[in-house]
Order: C-alpha cells, then sequence, then structure tokens
C-alpha cells in the first residue's frame, strides 16, 4: 500500500515501507514551465533532510529539488536525462527523481497528506 | 506590502491585454510584464522562429531629437557627441546601433537611432530611460529639445511569417529592408516602423499611439500565424541571437570594443576617420581598437546538457586556478536544443574552439568558445 505524502516546497513521495519515491508536483512543474535538464543526486549518496538534493531547470531558471527526508539514494530516474520534458507531461507518474531509503519514519511526521497539499496550493 | 508593491508597478497600454491573454505577470524594469503566456517560453521561443511572434516592448524609451535649427545633421552631430556612431551618415529613413559611453569607455546605454528626416528617433532600454533623458537634456539641449514620446507603445512583430502578416495593414512593410525606418500608416494608424528587433529573425518594431496600441496588437493577434510573446522568449531568442542585453552583458565596465561590438563603431569615428574621436572614453576606446582590450565577449557552446547561466565562473582548466572570467548571459537554447551562454574571456582565450570551464554547482563543465550567433540571422538585408 503505497502512501502519498507533500512537503511544502512542493515535492511528493510515495511511500512503501522504508522506500521513498520522491518527485516534484505537478503544480510545481506549471510554476516552472518548461523543463530543459534534470539533475540527479548518485546512487548511494547519504541525504539529509532539507539538503539539495537534485536540480531542476527550466529554460527561465534553475531551482533545487530538496530531500523531503533523511536517508540513503537507492536509484534514479534516468530517462529524464535523456527526456527532461516528462517532468511537465507527467511529473506525479514517469517523472520521479529519485528512490530513497528513509533513514527515521518519524520525519514523515512533518509531511503533508493531498489533502493538505491542495490547501497549501490554493 | 505586497498589493503596494504591485501597485507601484507601471504598466504599459497593453496591460490589459496581457492580463486578458493569460500573460503570468512579473516586475521588469519597474513595470509589470509578461513573462510568459499559457503556450510558455519554449513554444513562444519556437513559434516566433517558425511563424510570427508579438512582443510588448512598451516598457522601452522613445525619444525624440529634434534639432533647434531645423537640420537634422545638426542633431546628428549633436548626438555623435554622446555616442561613438557615426549619426551624421544614417540617411533619412534609415536606423543604426549605438551605444551611450561614459569617460571611462564603458557603456551607459545601448540604443538605436533613426533618422526621421527632419529629426532623430532614439528607442533606449527601458532601466535607463530616465538616465539617458538627463543625460540628453544635460548635454545636448543647446542644439536640440529632447521630446520624451511617453504617449506611444512600442510592439515588435518578429518571425519569418512577420512580413506577410504586417503587409496586410501596411502596403509599404515589404519594400522596407534591415534597418529601415520611418512614419508608416499601420491600420490606418499613424505609426513609426522600423525592420528591425531583437530575436535575429526578420521582423518589425512598430511604435503606436498609445490609445492605439491595443487596437493595432490585437488585429496582429487575429492573424493565426501570429502568438503573443512574453518577456523569457524574448531573452532566450536574443541569445540565441548573440545579442547583447544591457546591464548583463554590457555595462560601465566594458568598452564596446571588449564586448565585441567594433562593428557598431564605423570608421569615420575611429583613429584616422574624419571625425574620430569625440565621444566620452574616445582615449581609451581607440585605444582598445588599437589592440588595448585585454578580454572580450565571447560565445559559449557546452559540450554536456547543463545550462550554464549568468555569473557561473569560467576557468582555463578541469580543475585548480583562478577564475579566467564569466558567464553574463545563458541558458537553454530552445532552437538548438542545448545551452548556449556568452561571457567575457582573456583575450589570449578567445580564440574559436578554445576549451574553458565553467563552474556551476561545484563542478566544471566544459565549454567551448562558439561563433556567434548561435542561430543563423534571418535578416532581410
Amino acid at each position: 500500500m503505497t502512501t502519498m505524502l507533500y512537503t511544502s516546497d512542493h515535492e511528493w513521495l510515495a511511500i512503501d515501507g522504508d522506500t521513498a519515491t520522491v518527485g516534484i508536483t505537478d503544480y510545481a512543474q506549471q510554476q516552472l514551465g518548461d523543463v530543459v535538464f534534470v539533475e540527479l543526486p548518485k546512487v548511494g549518496r547519504a541525504l539529509k533532510k532539507a539538503e539539495a538534493a537534485a536540480v531542476v531547470e527550466s529554460v527561465k531558471a534553475a531551482s533545487d529539488v530538496y530531500a523531503p527526508v533523511t536517508g540513503e539514494v537507492l536509484e534514479t530516474n534516468e530517462a529524464l536525462a535523456a527526456e527532461p520534458a516528462l517532468v511537465n507531461s507527467d511529473a506525479q507518474g514517469a517523472a520521479w527523481f529519485f528512490k530513497i531509503k528513509i533513514a527515521d519514519k518519524s520525519e514523515l511526521g512533518g509531511l503533508m497528506d493531498e489533502a493538505a497539499y491542495k490547501a497549501h496550493t490554493a | 506590502m505586497l498589493a503596494h508593491h504591485q501597485d507601484s508597478l507601471k504598466r504599459t497600454p497593453l496591460h490589459s491585454l496581457h492580463v486578458s491573454l493569460g500573460g503570468k505577470m512579473v516586475p521588469f524594469a519597474g513595470y509589470d510584464m509578461p513573462v510568459q503566456y499559457p503556450a510558455g517560453v519554449l513554444k513562444e521561443h519556437l513559434h516566433t522562429r517558425a511563424a510570427a511572434g508579438l512582443f510588448d516592448v512598451s516598457h522601452m524609451g522613445q525619444i525624440a531629437l529634434r534639432p533647434k535649427s531645423g537640420k537634422v545633421e545638426d542633431a546628428a552631430r549633436a548626438l555623435e557627441r554622446l555616442v561613438p556612431q557615426d549619426i551624421v551618415a544614417i540617411a533619412p529613413g534609415r536606423q543604426r546601433y549605438a551605444q551611450f559611453t561614459n569617460a571611462d569607455g564603458g557603456i551607459l546605454d545601448d540604443l538605436m537611432v533613426a533618422n526621421f528626416g527632419d529629426h532623430l528617433f532614439l528607442v533606449v532600454n527601458a532601466a535607463c530611460k530616465e538616465q539617458d533623458e538627463a543625460h540628453l537634456r544635460a548635454n545636448l539641449s543647446d542644439d536640440c529639445l529632447i521630446d520624451s514620446l511617453a504617449d506611444r507603445a512600442l510592439v515588435a512583430l518578429q518571425g519569418p511569417k512577420a512580413e506577410a502578416v504586417l503587409a496586410k495593414l501596411c502596403a509599404e512593410a515589404p519594400s522596407m529592408t534591415f534597418m529601415d525606418a520611418g512614419p508608416h500608416e499601420v491600420a490606418g494608424i499613424k505609426c513609426f516602423v522600423s525592420r528591425s528587433g531583437y530575436t535575429g529573425e526578420d521582423g518589425f518594431e512598430i511604435s503606436v499611439p498609445a490609445s492605439d496600441a491595443e487596437r493595432l496588437a490585437r488585429m496582429l493577434l487575429d492573424n493565426p500565424d501570429v502568438l503573443p510573446i512574453g518577456l523569457g522568449a524574448r531573452d532566450s531568442l536574443r541569445l540565441e541571437a548573440g545579442l547583447c542585453l544591457y546591464g548583463h552583458d554590457i555595462d560601465t565596465a566594458t568598452t564596446p570594443v571588449e564586448a565585441a561590438l567594433e562593428w557598431s563603431v564605423q570608421k569615420s569615428r575611429r583613429a584616422g576617420g574624419a571625425r574620430a574621436g569625440g565621444f566620452p572614453g574616445a582615449g581609451k576606446i581607440l585605444a582598445h581598437f588599437d589592440g588595448g582590450a585585454s578580454r572580450r565577449r565571447v560565445g559559449l557552446r557546452a559540450e554536456g546538457r547543463a545550462p550554464v547561466r549568468e555569473g557561473a565562473p569560467l576557468f582555463a582548466d578541469s580543475a585548480g586556478g583562478e577564475p579566467v572570467g564569466k558567464v553574463t548571459s545563458g541558458g537553454f537554447g530552445p532552437s538548438l536544443s542545448a545551452p548556449v551562454a556568452m561571457g567575457y574571456v582573456p583575450v589570449n582565450l578567445s580564440a574559436l574552439g578554445t576549451k574553458l570551464f565553467a563552474e556551476v554547482r561545484g563542478q566544471r563543465l566544459p565549454l567551448a568558445v562558439a561563433a556567434m550567433p548561435f542561430v543563423k540571422n534571418t535578416y532581410k538585408r
């Protein structure tokens, strides 16, 4: 059973056991505009919560994507290197950024559920 | 606070049109301007290169320089005291690119100067227009009336379909060639039309009375070949065209020679010319023409896909050493589907093909000095 959580920085997390798949929200991709480049963390990198983990660039600007929780990077979405525009077409699906092994599940407590995130972006 | 901030922003005569078209409005040079429309920067950019785009550039300053003597050459001679260009040689109905220089040879602003027969018509940058006007008044008031044309809007129609689109509203448009400029009626409205722009594409810039601006813009947008284009695509288009953005690629610390704008300084104003020197900073600028410049603006193409943006330091080697220069404009070039940038490097590292490195997020990314424009321009000569 997958649980969806959101950060105030417009990342989504799909929680499956102690693994989180992380991406940016549909709201975030709309704000960014056409995505032309994505830089992903290296597999095996130990990320601290709130640390810059990835970069997403539109024609206009570069934006950091922060680690929503502390943990080790298990896998990254290599499809984004070849097709950054996936972030615009399927931000909350095929355009996931990385998977992280959650070090401390208590960190999830500070995240939003879908209803809270909708209110946050309203 | 936010509301107050937005209230303090100026609006162009096309502001309500931008809002009704779904423009995403941002502050730019004191104006509330559309950075993009619902199509987005990428599509707006590509549409301009494939068909035609309409830009609101009404935030720019339009100034008439009227000679007190009634002879336009007197206004031209007067303006030559402030710019290193040959203004006297601009024929009636023609336009030329120029720069206001300072005593150190730096650039105060860049501008377009057109000869309208009995006066000169200037278009200057939005962020510099008050300062430019004051500069003109302080230096040219004995010879000229400096007339700020604040009641006019300015739109640019750019792209391969621009001529066909404008021809429907202005029969003379197709007979104009690159840098022709003068009064023309467009849809019966008294406009100033020039065949020029800031995208590298063929196209026109149309100065229109503010009260007629929205009506004219809507007529142009009624043509299915025309999309409204925001400031985001304006920037990526001019970057691909290798054109300088004032305050970024050129400023008071760069001379026209360092900025690789020698082509814009005619022989008559250089050493040995009929009216050599006689503009602010002439000593330094002419010395730079004589091999005295130590750095130069160059085009840069990255090997990888990561955009290299303004401010990125440039290095000669993949590790260690001090920066040799920096990127002044950079981003993703939608027509090339690759990063493009420009920046300043030492003259000995400015040859085409020279390998350099830009530091982005702590990594040295390889790039090479490349010819500009990055995308071939399509001016109608």
